[in-house]
């Protein structure tokens, strides 16, 4: 079973049919300091299935931890965080993943000592398995197949030559890719990617906004933070910008392009 | 599961399992095949294997195994007073019932991570080896340590000096003398033991094996790596964790049995925190992590403990008497230190040069000796290619 396929699949029942699009991921009104630095206030934001929502905004803005909050790795001073009707505010890591939200880190966070295969196999068991499983009697075919989807998604990202390597010997580039293989193995219904290209060199960039693009065609509900424009733009259906911690416009990339309260905050600086 | 085991995988096993079985003569030039010792080698290798699942996979150091091992051992005398001088039921029982003190401890321990989960379990296990010598005296007869003694002939005999083993009683089995432990006749003493432990040891090295390849091991492996993120991949680590602990706590039940196996009679020392501690000691000196390691250093450091701790000032004399007096007496009084009584400071000196120098354990030693040769003989490769094709 290939990813595009799999998303195709959820896609069906509960399409776009009503023609109101589904939102999949409601931030209401979160709120959250550190030491009374204002990292998030009055934050809301929603998240329309299928789509790429980008998140830009000056470093320190409060991106990072805006996915913290989302993936139950900070817990909001105030405000929730509703996913497809459930809940996150108050849930732990791990049960948030489960319901279909997976966090492609900003800093890679492999596992160092397992090869870049067992390290795909992980997510990919816990998506099949659960949060929990012993396994004493795995069937033969059920291992081989669940083998080859990892294979495959890791042949995606084009990590295929270090199947076996440990991820510890990996190139910091390649460690993002790792991640990202991580992400996609587990076909979430939300898929959080935190500058997944940062760092890489621009050929490397490229690969990876095609590998995005194909995913998007798939419909799998994106949000990605980015610092590249051009990355951007050639993802995202609707874009927030986040400064001091505070959404300050949201609109497509055409509107967003031309808003000047943006150009002040963000673009002015970077010189798109 | 096994689906996994490449053929190398079969050849370890299979190699391990010749290596065991052929210790009693494989270990006659060093003066170690006798079945005292051979038997404490099996057992502790099944513990130190069992320790080896939680600390080497998971990376939690339990400070508190030894616990198991007098659970094991208590429930194992118990077994043979009460039901039966037959072993298996006394394997199963200590198994079982470390499992469920295991799961206790894990299920509080685990509550923590790194050096406080240490200490937790190290409190737990001094709560129980205190606990042995004062309020449970009734069931561990304290500082005496619980024997098994002969069939009493009223009720009137507190159950400490006399037994009942119902089940031998039952099947009409007669005793003469000292009862003496046995596997459906097979007395459990001398070499017959050490087969029934070696045989065990096998068993417990092919179980830690399919759980190193299995799914399973893959997570414990990964907690060890970076638990934070294994999180957010949708796994919760604590039933992975108290699994792990389950399984290690049962393996140290196990060899706290066979040691009441081959020696019925159980005392409240072996749960001492230095029980504990050597049990890290093997763990580290031969591999953590690695499959053999474990095994190596539990029999590694229990033939020096036999050998070292046997020694004394007329052997070193002995050692030494090729030096002029003065020089002489000066290193026998030195090296009489580290012999005898003085055994742990060997022990000690020899853990710091390990983790010094070899944090990976022998095992890994061999691993760099290999690659040196590996590396000599691809670099004569290299030189033969060099020769054979010209240059372009
Ligand atoms: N765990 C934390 N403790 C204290 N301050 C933090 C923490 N995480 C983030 N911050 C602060 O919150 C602000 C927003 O950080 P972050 O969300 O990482 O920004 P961005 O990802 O947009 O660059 C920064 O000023 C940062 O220093
Ligand atoms: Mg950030």
């Amino acid at each position: 079973m290939s990813v595009a396929e799999n998303i195709r699949d959820d896609e069906d029942d509960r399409g776009f049919k009503s023609g109101i699009p589904d939102k999949v991921l409601h931030i209401d009104d979160v709120h959250k300091s550190f030491a009374g630095l204002h990292a998030l206030s009055d934050v809301d934001l929603d998240v329309r299935k299928g789509e790429t929502h980008a998140i830009i905004g000056p470093n320190g803005a409060g991106k990072s931890t805006l996915l913290n909050v989302c993936v139950g790795r900070l817990k909001p001073d105030r405000g929730a965080v509703i996913f497809d009707g459930d809940t996150l505010t108050g849930k732990s890591p791990h049960e948030i993943n489960q319901l279909g939200v997976a966090r492609v880190f900003q800093t890679p966070e492999v596992f160092l000592d397992l090869t870049v295969l067992e390290n795909v196999m992980v997510p990919a068991l816990s998506k099949r398995d659960g949060h929990f499983k012993l396994n004493p009697f795995k069937s033969f075919a059920g291992e081989k197949a669940i083998r080859q989807e990892a294979i495959d998604v890791i042949h995606s990202v084009g990590l295929h030559a270090q199947l076996n390597a440990p991820a510890t010997s990996m190139s910091r580039g390649d460690k993002r890719r790792l991640e990202l293989a991580m992400g996609l193995i587990q076909h979430p219904k939300l898929l959080l990617l935190d500058e997944p290209t940062a760092g890489m060199a621009r050929h490397d960039t490229n690969a990876t906004i095609d590998l995005l693009k194909k995913i998007k065609e798939g419909g799998m509900t994106k949000v990605i933070i980015e610092h590249d424009m051009h990355v951007v733009f050639s993802l995202a259906d609707r874009i927030s910008v986040l400064a001091g911690g505070r959404i300050i416009a949201q609109g497509t990339p055409d509107q967003i392009k031309n808003d000047p309260r943006v150009k002040e905050a963000y673009l002015g600086e970077e010189q798109v | 599961m096994l689906s996994t085991f490449t053929r190398n995988d079969w050849l370890l096993l299979i190699g391990f399992a010749i290596i065991i079985l052929v210790l009693p003569w494989a270990l006659q030039p060093i003066g170690a095949a006798y079945p005292d010792l051979l038997q404490k080698i099996a057992i502790f290798g099944i513990f130190a294997i069992g320790f080896n699942i939680l600390f080497g996979l998971t990376g939690y150091l339990s400070f508190g195994h030894a616990a198991f091992i007098g659970i094991g051992s208590y429930v194992s005398v118990w077994s043979f007073k009460l039901l039966t001088m037959n072993v298996l039921p006394a394997v199963i029982l200590s198994v079982g019932m470390a499992a469920v003190f295991a799961f206790l401890i894990g299920y509080v321990s685990l509550r923590r991570s790194g050096i406080y989960f240490s200490i937790l379990t190290l409190a737990f296990a001094q709560m129980s080896y205190n606990l042995a010598y004062s309020v449970l005296t009734p069931i561990t007869n304290g500082e005496t340590g619980l024997q098994v003694r002969a069939i009493r002939d009223s009720a009137a005999v507190s159950l400490r000096d006399g037994d009942v083993r119902l089940i031998d009683q039952a099947m009409g089995i007669q005793e003469i003398g000292v009862p003496i432990t046995n596997f459906f006749g097979m007395k459990m003493s001398g070499y017959p033991g050490f087969y029934f432990c070696a045989v065990l040891l096998i068993i417990c090295f092919f179980i830690a094996m399919c759980i190193t390849k299995s799914n399973f091991g893959m997570m414990l492996k990964a907690i060890k790596s970076n638990q934070n993120r294994l999180n957010y991949t949708g796994i919760h680590t604590r039933p992975y964790l108290i699994s792990a602990f389950v399984i290690s706590g049962m393996y140290a039940g196990l060899a706290g049995s066979l040691l009441a196996v081959t020696d019925p009679i159980a005392g409240a020392e072996r749960m001492q925190w230095t029980a504990s501690g050597e049990v890290v000691l093997m763990t580290i000196l031969g591999g953590a992590g690695t499959l053999v390691g474990p095994v190596l250093g539990a029999g590694l450091i229990k033939y020096a403990e036999q050998k070292v701790s046997s020694w004394n000032e007329g052997i070193l004399h002995q050692a030494f008497s090729g030096l002029p007096d003065g020089l002489q007496n000066f290193f026998v009084e030195f090296f009489s230190f580290f012999v005898g009584e003085g055994w742990h400071l060997t022990l000690g000196f020899l853990f710091m040069v390990i983790v010094i120098f070899l944090p990976g354990g022998l095992m890994e030693g061999a691993r760099r000796i290999a690659s040196i040769f590996r590396k000599q003989r691809t670099d004569k490769a290299d030189e033969a290619n060099a020769v054979g094709q010209p240059a372009e």
